[in-house]
């Protein structure tokens, strides 16, 4: 089903290696006119951005909705807010990103002068997910426009609604010379990464990740690998226990019910305490979404049946589902899981060994939670990972402990919305950030430009070479002023 | 080492998960073990250098000894300022809450090098994983072995045995190493490597930093001055036949100059070249010689294309006993000869000629993007055309290769030439993840974040993400009612 914005009205063929490489070739030469390159164009992209996001608010909720029943409110959060909070800044802040910056040089090449520039990296590709279409498309898109690059987006086809209106969209409000949208699955992924990019974003799984960068590896392409993983939440005996439910509730089923790469993904709390936690977030999980889930309006439901019936497979493996202490309800024709939780699961589930991504929340028990260490760091290092502790040494503890692509304390997922940090995983999560000024610096290349005179010319540099070269260098070196004068002058 | 070789990794990774390499102290002591390990055995560097490439001590001193000492010394001094986490500003919203960006190591990383500094282009990117706090394996080029052995033997007895390894070997040991699982992979050498690196890096998901070459051209605008002249060409015939003979990454590959000025170039580096390396270059001491017969091969014929032997204006003997190559200047070869299709690496120096100096930013465009750009100017507006509308890991303005030698400067490539960088702080962050920390409190709590959901909600949040700070006060007030 590929389609490509430009050709719109004309149900053309699949979109193949062929029409890829012709694509590729009008964009760069849209990039090597250097029309993307001036400050000018890069707002005006930015706020036909904005327009869109303002002007279709409504569109968008729509179409998440029926790519995911995802809550009116959980659209305007996570999507359309977050994005035009990233425009705005961009917007604010480009004029002082693409300023040079200096740096010092030293006495060894003295006099010169120094700055690292940052220029685009040409034309770029960015693949994204279905759980946060809009979001997952466009905060990278922003980044590539604030760098100045040409870029094509491909949504994912598993959020149907959501990719058809942003082809529609972007075709409506950008400049169609230098960004482009080409929906499709496969067939037409396969053919985008048979191309030359200059970098190619990708948002999604492990596997996917591989194929990607083995593809960007033949044209020698830097990859961003926003993945997932295992994303754990220790919980300490000494906190506020309701604050610290809801703050997991939000995190897990609150974030498009736990289909979100930094949803919270297993709890390890001790022993003695987990009754108690675990009757706070039954408390809660109630007040949140009634007594009856399946019906709450505020849960998104299962992307599509495949992942539908990948959960519930994971949900019952038989040394599982006796384990299932909450929850478990399920809806196969509306594709709804209520929210779940599992206490004790064995380590070697299926649940417990791969990226659960629904509704699903295993709580591991340890005697000491010190040994949480030792479950997250037997692991592959997940995207996030998450404490709620009044104990500062033990917070401490895990922070130079735990490694995680990030970390947050007493609170889940809020990271995501700050700018000021950055935003990528580690591992098996992925490589690479982005987020605010991380965004333009990752569709940069910071170019190291010196300026010298020809006053200065050392003769030590050139040829012939003697004994008292060497033993000036060696000086210089050192930095021994006294070598350096006996090097000049004597033979020592 | 041989069969042990996946042992030694596992050995490794359970350094690693011991803390071992992570203590500010331990990285510490092995950045000032290595500078003990370059200064202690500087005559035998000098000779391992000598057998492999023939490198003339001012030379060795110069590009590998002195560059190793100075990054050594450089991260020392600034590790504790490296290591410090950094502050990332919160929104007024989250408050109270603190966000920082915390610098920890990746694991145990691979460090693959090569034979033209086959000194500092190992040791200088293990400075950067040492810094960071990895547990480090490197591969030296097997094709100057006598460095290589020189490592493999010096590196165990100065460094932690239990957290840096040499392996020594050829392509196959490069195969057997690419197929162990990293956490990060550091290669120097040319695009062919660098693909088979990150294909396989693919495998494990490992981010790779690639460090290749290019043809790295340079601009030589009309000089008015004879005094900037004289040094212009002592430095671009610095540049070339200095530093390996031209066998370097950055090293000048060919020279675009005004058809007017060809004659008089060839001329001074014709001078410059006898000043250098004397009347017979061949017996100079002052020049490296091909690293290898292959590669001397691959030069010869570069130069046997009948249309490239004619546009020899200087030079262009050779002897294949001493795998010597004289410096050798040609005028406009055919630009689809294989002299300017691929990176030379050798003592060959192009002259392209245009009409207008302006001409040479559409030449470098038309071609991959270079790990260097070098350009003699005086003209500023020039210079800003050069920056803003080529492409090339750096620019250097009346100079060459000097930037490799800057702390501050980040050394790397893009596009052809390579991604990722290094030297100074950028090594430091090369071989480190930095992790995003944020810390909160449990108060205070704001309801509005929380389901069911409804239009207050709804309101509150989209002031919220605007940070209308008045706006949510009023939400508030007027909602109590």
């Amino acid at each position: 089903m590929g389609r490509e914005t430009q050709t719109e009205g004309k149900p053309s063929a699949s979109f193949d290696t062929v029409a890829a490489s012709a694509m590729m070739k009008e964009l760069q030469a849209a990039y090597c006119s250097g029309t993307t390159r001036s400050y000018g164009w890069r707002i005006s992209q930015l706020k036909c951005l904005l327009r869109l996001t303002e002007d279709h608010g409504e569109d968008i909720a729509q179409a998440l909705r029926s790519d995911l029943s995802k809550p009116e409110l959980e659209s305007y959060v996570y999507e359309i807010s977050m994005l035009k909070n990233s425009i705005n800044l961009a917007l604010k802040e480009l004029k002082k990103w693409m300023l040079p910056e200096k740096a010092k040089t030293s006495l060894t090449t003295f006099p010169s002068s120094a700055e690292i520039v940052s220029e685009p990296l040409g034309v770029v590709l960015v693949i994204s997910a279905w759980n946060y279409p809009f979001l997952l498309s466009l905060d990278p898109v922003i980044g590539a426009i604030a760098a100045g690059n040409a870029v094509v987006l491909k949504p994912s086809e598993i959020a149907p609604a959501s990719s058809a209106l942003l082809a529609k969209l972007m075709g409506e409000y950008m400049d169609g010379s230098a960004i482009r949208v080409v929906e499709g699955a496969v067939a037409e992924t396969t053919a985008l990464l048979e191309q030359k990019w200059d970098k190619i974003c990708y948002t999604g799984n492990c596997r996917v990740g591989r194929i990607v960068m083995a593809a960007a590896a033949k044209h020698l392409t830097p990859v961003l690998l926003e993945l997932g993983g295992k994303c754990p939440v220790v919980v300490d005996s000494n906190i506020n226990l309701k604050v610290s439910c809801r703050r997991i509730i939000m995190g897990k089923w609150g974030c498009n019910n736990g289909q979100a790469c930094i949803s919270p993904d297993y709890i390890v709390t001790t022993k003695e305490y987990a009754p108690k936690l675990i009757d706070a977030l039954k408390k809660e999980l109630e007040r949140f979404f009634g007594r009856d889930a399946l019906e709450s309006p505020d849960l998104s439901r299962i992307v599509n049946t495949n992942h539908f019936s990948r959960l519930t497979k994971l949900l019952d493996e038989d040394k599982v589902s006796v384990k299932v202490i909450y929850g478990g309800e399920r809806d196969q024709s509306k594709l709804k899981i209520a929210p779940t939780i599992l206490l004790d699961v064995p380590r070697d589930s299926l649940i417990m060994n791969e990226e659960i991504f629904g509704p699903l929340l295993p709580i591991l028990t340890v005697d000491k939670l010190e040994d949480s260490f030792d479950i997250i760091n037997s692991g592959m290092k997940p995207l996030a990972a998450y404490l709620f502790t009044s104990d500062n040494k033990f917070r401490e503890r895990f922070v130079r402990n735990v490694s995680a692509g990030g970390l947050v304390v007493n609170d889940t997922a809020i990271h995501l919305a700050v700018p000021s940090l950055p935003f990528g995983g580690v591992g098996d999560s992925g490589m690479g950030a982005y987020h605010g000024k991380f965004s333009f610096d990752t569709f940069s290349h910071k170019k190291a430009v010196m300026y010298r005179g020809f006053i200065g010319d050392a003769d030590i540099r050139y040829p012939p070479y003697t004994k008292t070269k060497v033993r000036l260098l060696q000086a210089l070196v050192s930095g021994s002023f006294l070598a350096i004068i006996r090097a000049l002058f004597g033979r020592s | 080492m041989g069969e042990e070789v996946e042992e030694s990794i596992d050995g490794l990774r359970q350094s690693f998960r011991t803390g071992r390499t992570r203590s500010v102290a331990w990285r510490k002591s092995q950045l000032g073990s290595i500078v003990r390990l370059v200064s202690e055995n500087e005559e035998k560097i000098f000779s391992a250098l000598y057998q492999d490439l023939g490198k003339h001590p001012v030379e060795c001193y110069r590009d590998e000894l002195g560059v190793v000492l100075k990054s050594a010394a450089y991260a020392l001094r600034n590790l504790d300022k490296w290591v410090a986490p950094k502050k990332g500003n919160l929104p007024l919203l989250f408050f109270p809450a603190r966000g920082q960006v915390i610098p920890e190591p990746l694991g145990v990383v691979l460090v693959i090098s090569s034979w033209n500094f086959p000194i500092s282009l190992a040791l200088d990117p293990v400075i950067g994983a040492i810094s960071a706090g990895n547990a480090v394996v490197l591969k030296p080029s097997e094709l100057a072995p006598a460095c290589s052995a020189f490592l493999a033997e010096h590196v165990p007895l100065y460094l932690d045995t239990k957290a840096v390894k040499v392996v020594e070997g050829g392509v196959d040991m490069g195969e057997r190493l690419l197929r162990q699982r990293w956490d990060k992979i550091f290669f120097t050498g040319g695009p062919k490597g660098g693909q088979i690196v990150m294909s396989a890096a693919a495998r494990y998901l490992t981010p790779v930093t690639l460090e290749l070459g290019g043809k790295c051209p340079t601009i030589l605008d009309t000089l008015s001055d004879a005094y900037d002249v004289k040094i212009m060409v002592k430095r671009i015939a610095g540049g070339k036949w200095g530093p390996c003979c031209g066998q370097a990454c950055i090293g000048v590959d060919y020279i675009l100059v005004e058809r007017k000025f060809s004659a008089t170039l060839i001329e001074l580096l014709r001078r410059t070249i006898k000043k250098f390396y004397g009347e017979n270059p061949q017996s100079s001491k002052s020049i490296c010689r091909i690293v290898n017969r292959d590669h001397f091969e691959r030069l010869k014929s570069m130069l046997k294309d009948p249309a490239v032997a004619d546009s020899i204006k200087f030079g262009g003997s050779m002897d294949e006993e001493i795998l010597f190559i004289e410096p050798t200047i040609l005028l406009d070869p055919p630009l689809d000869s294989e002299l300017m299709m691929s990176e030379i690496f050798g003592p060959l120096l192009p002259i392209i000629t245009v009409d207008n100096i302006q001409e040479s930013i559409e030449f470098i465009n038309s071609r991959p993007k270079p790990l260097a750009i070098y350009a003699f100017t005086k003209n500023e507006a020039f210079k800003q055309r050069i920056i803003k509308e080529t492409s090339s890991g750096s620019i250097t303005f009346n100079d060459v290769m000097v930037q490799f030698v800057c702390d501050e400067l980040p050394f790397g490539g893009v596009g052809q030439s390579g991604f990722g960088r290094y030297h100074g702080k950028y090594s430091f962050d090369t071989f480190s993840h930095e992790k995003a920390v944020m810390r909160r409190g449990f108060f205070p709590e704001l309801e509005p974040r929380y389901p069911p959901w409804n239009d207050f909600k709804l309101r509150f949040i989209r002031l919220a993400y605007r940070f209308n700070y008045l706006g949510l006060l009023l939400l508030m007030l007027l909602s109590r009612r």
